[in-house]
């Protein structure tokens, strides 16, 4: 079984932030971290590779520092890991990065499992799993809480919907993305944090890739980012202090007279 | 290929541009600014912030020819069990308002089994068309399917604008369908305008967990897609007296319908308190509970008030409640009218998940809880003395 997961090195959300004043972008710190959903990715690849042996690959596209991630997942118990990086690839939307990413996956050749986590917290598109599949000709199974059962053939799945969940079969090779719901990722072990620390990680470029150059980065982008700007900014309002009686009962009183509930 | 650079003649060494970058790609030099490449993802967010226009990035873009031929705009009309989705109504209140700047048509595309009877629906709700794509075999949502007969429609008929709800279901159908047409898309959209100047379409979206809003455009490729958040654009009115218009039947062949997975079982949980992202009030707990069978208390407010139940990342870790209710950066964003965060501190993790909530209520013994920072009702004291009496008074005031 050869299992691809696809991980992302996104900056810790919390820090980004809009200056309400400037209308500017402020970051506050300069932490970058795996992607949180990816995590459950990794865990899900190396656990069926535990099941029905085989290899678990982990890659990014990223700028050279996300080779920390690789590292990281390689501790995780992943078999190696590529790094995708050039400044072709810069700029890239979902639609470029999809494409670019699948290249790299079909270069490595004969994938049976590609895992991606449900979403970026950067982004939070959910939208390049997707668009693998497509540039591959994969099907895919999306929003997975469960892997039911998994054989060299076919998966069957539990995918997460908003009024429950589905149960899907699918033939291999397929992409599948994750919820957090899945499964509860490992700690590195010592044996994996020394196969980390001495991991030979290649970086493959464009010219390492059969790509078309014009699909690649921001000019293969359909969309672009034409500005941002704050959310509208909410503070604290009505506070009640005291007895636990008083404390409802104003609560009760300012909650009629707006008609909160009705 | 597309550059990024520094204009030292004009560069003022202010350093606003290296607090806007969320890579922390540009960094100070002798009072001028100096972009690290190899961190840069050319995202433009310093250029927009320049005071003098020292930041210069460089894009060759091209428009695909025949653009001008992809007219109107069209919404994905999502069923259930032969049910329209609630979004969809949303869907149609935006194109209606897409359409009527464009002067163009409102179109519906239906798709399941048995569905042409719904199309009347749509037509009440404004729909000018409805495509219509019936087969039993399409009963339940399958991928392929669903995204090949989609694509063949819009390379087809050429909409200008697709619209679908962010849903599970929009959130798989649409990426395959706009990745096989070549086009953007862009995901959980919050707000939709038309540029009044060039006629494209303005899709904005938060990002970065909610913590900035992001406008997204796609001018030189068709359709411009988006999937759209739920409970947020207003729907459209219902017009009775107009219940039908045209139909187009889509034909569809054996080849259309092949498909590598399939749906073996539909599993229904009780509806109510665990669709969170759908419910009107949201009654939530955290850490603060301290024991299951205290989260358990939460049910009979939430009971009185007929609202579902959500919880903080720390109540789904220590197993209390099922992932499925998990507000915030790894669990779900939501949008009540209603939002009632028991014994939640507020952490950032949490709050990007509920703080775009109408009406923020919370109750926790911290007077300095972060939570009481977006809350408009802030209940300082003890939850497990609070949360009985304010169950009483609800069942009081409401009658229950």
């Amino acid at each position: 079984m050869n299992i691809v997961v696809c991980i992302k090195q996104v900056p810790d959300t919390t820090d980004v932030k809009i200056d309400p004043r400037t209308n500017t972008l402020i970051r506050q710190g300069v932490d970058s971290i795996l992607n949180p959903f990816d995590s459950y990715a990794l865990e899900e690849g190396v656990a069926i590779k535990e099941k029905l042996g085989g290899t678990v690959t982990a890659i990014t596209m990223g700028p050279p520092q996300a080779e920390a991630i690789l590292r990281e997942a390689i501790s995780m118990g992943c078999d190696e890991g590529i790094l995708v990086s050039d400044r072709a690839f810069a700029g890239a939307d979902t639609l470029a990065t999809s494409y670019t990413l699948a290249k790299a996956i079909e270069k490595i050749g004969n994938v049976d499992l590609i895992i991606c986590g449900k979403q970026a917290i950067d982004g939070d598109t959910a939208q390049v799993g997707p668009g693998i599949a497509v540039h591959m000709d994969l099907p895919q199974i999306i929003f997975i809480q469960k892997v039911r059962e998994v054989t060299e053939e076919k998966i069957v799945c539990e995918r997460m919907t908003e009024y429950g969940y589905d149960v899907v079969e699918g033939q291999l090779p397929i992409m599948l993305t994750v919820v957090k719901d899945i499964n509860q990722p490992r700690l590195p072990s010592l044996r994996g944090k020394m196969a980390a620390k001495k991991a030979e990680i290649p970086t493959w470029t464009v010219d390492d890739l059969d790509v078309e150059v014009p699909r690649l980065g921001l000019e293969g982008s359909p969309t672009w980012v034409d500005k941002v700007f704050s959310p509208p900014a909410r503070s604290g309002g009505a506070k009640f202090e005291g007895e636990p009686e008083e404390v409802v009962e104003a609560f009760m009183k300012a909650a009629q007279e707006n008609q909160l509930i009705q | 290929m597309s550059v990024i650079k520094v204009v030292k003649d004009k560069c003022i060494g202010c350093t606003v541009c290296v607090k806007s970058c969320p890579y922390g790609a540009i960094t100070m030099d002798d009072k001028l600014a100096v972009i690290e490449l190899s961190q840069c993802t050319l995202c433009g967010a310093c250029v927009k912030v320049c005071p003098v226009e020292a930041i210069e990035l460089k894009v060759e873009r091209k428009a695909i020819p025949g653009m001008e031929d992809y007219q109107g705009v069209w919404v994905y009309a999502e069923q259930k069990d032969g049910k329209i989705q609630s979004v969809v109504y949303e869907l149609l209140g935006a194109g209606q308002r897409l359409a009527k700047a464009r002067e163009a048509e409102l179109s519906a595309v239906l798709m399941g089994k048995d569905v042409e009877k719904l199309a009347s629906e749509l037509f009440m709700r404004g729909a000018d068309k409805v495509y219509i794509v019936e087969d039993d075999t399409l009963e339940h949502y399958v991928d392929e399917p669903y995204a090949r007969i989609l694509t063949r429609m819009v390379l087809e008929y050429k909409p200008e604008i697709v619209l679908t709800g962010a849903t599970s279901l929009g959130r798989a159908l649409i990426p395959r369908t706009a990745t096989e047409l070549g086009t953007g898309l862009t995901a959980d959209c919050t707000g939709l305008e038309i540029d009044s100047e060039s006629g494209h379409l303005l899709q904005t979206r938060p990002a970065f967990g909610g913590n900035i809003m992001a406008t997204i455009r796609c001018e030189n490729y068709r359709p411009q897609m988006a999937t759209v958040r739920h409970k947020v654009m207003t729907e459209a009115e219902v017009d009775e007296s107009c219940t039908t218009g045209e139909i187009v039947k889509v034909a569809i062949t054996a080849d259309d319908l092949a498909s590598r997975t399939k749906v073996l079982e539909v599993i229904q949980e009780a509806t109510q308190a665990v669709n969170i992202v759908e419910a009107d009030i949201i009654v939530a707990g955290g850490r603060g509970l301290k024991t299951p069978e205290n989260f358990n208390m939460l049910h009979e407010l939430a009971d009185v008030l007929g609202a579902a139940i959500g919880a903080s990342r720390a109540a789904v870790d220590a197993g209390w409640v099922d992932y499925a209710h998990q507000v915030g950066q790894t669990g779900k964003t939501i949008k009540p009218k209603v939002y009632f965060a028991v014994g939640i501190s507020g952490a950032i993790q949490h709050l990007v998940g509920m703080s775009s909530a109408d009406v923020i209520i919370a109750i926790n013994k911290d007077a300095s809880a972060p939570i009481f920072n977006v809350a408009n009702y802030g209940l300082v004291g003890d939850l497990f003395e609070i949360l009985p009496l304010l169950t009483k008074q609800f069942r009081k005031m409401l009658n229950k």
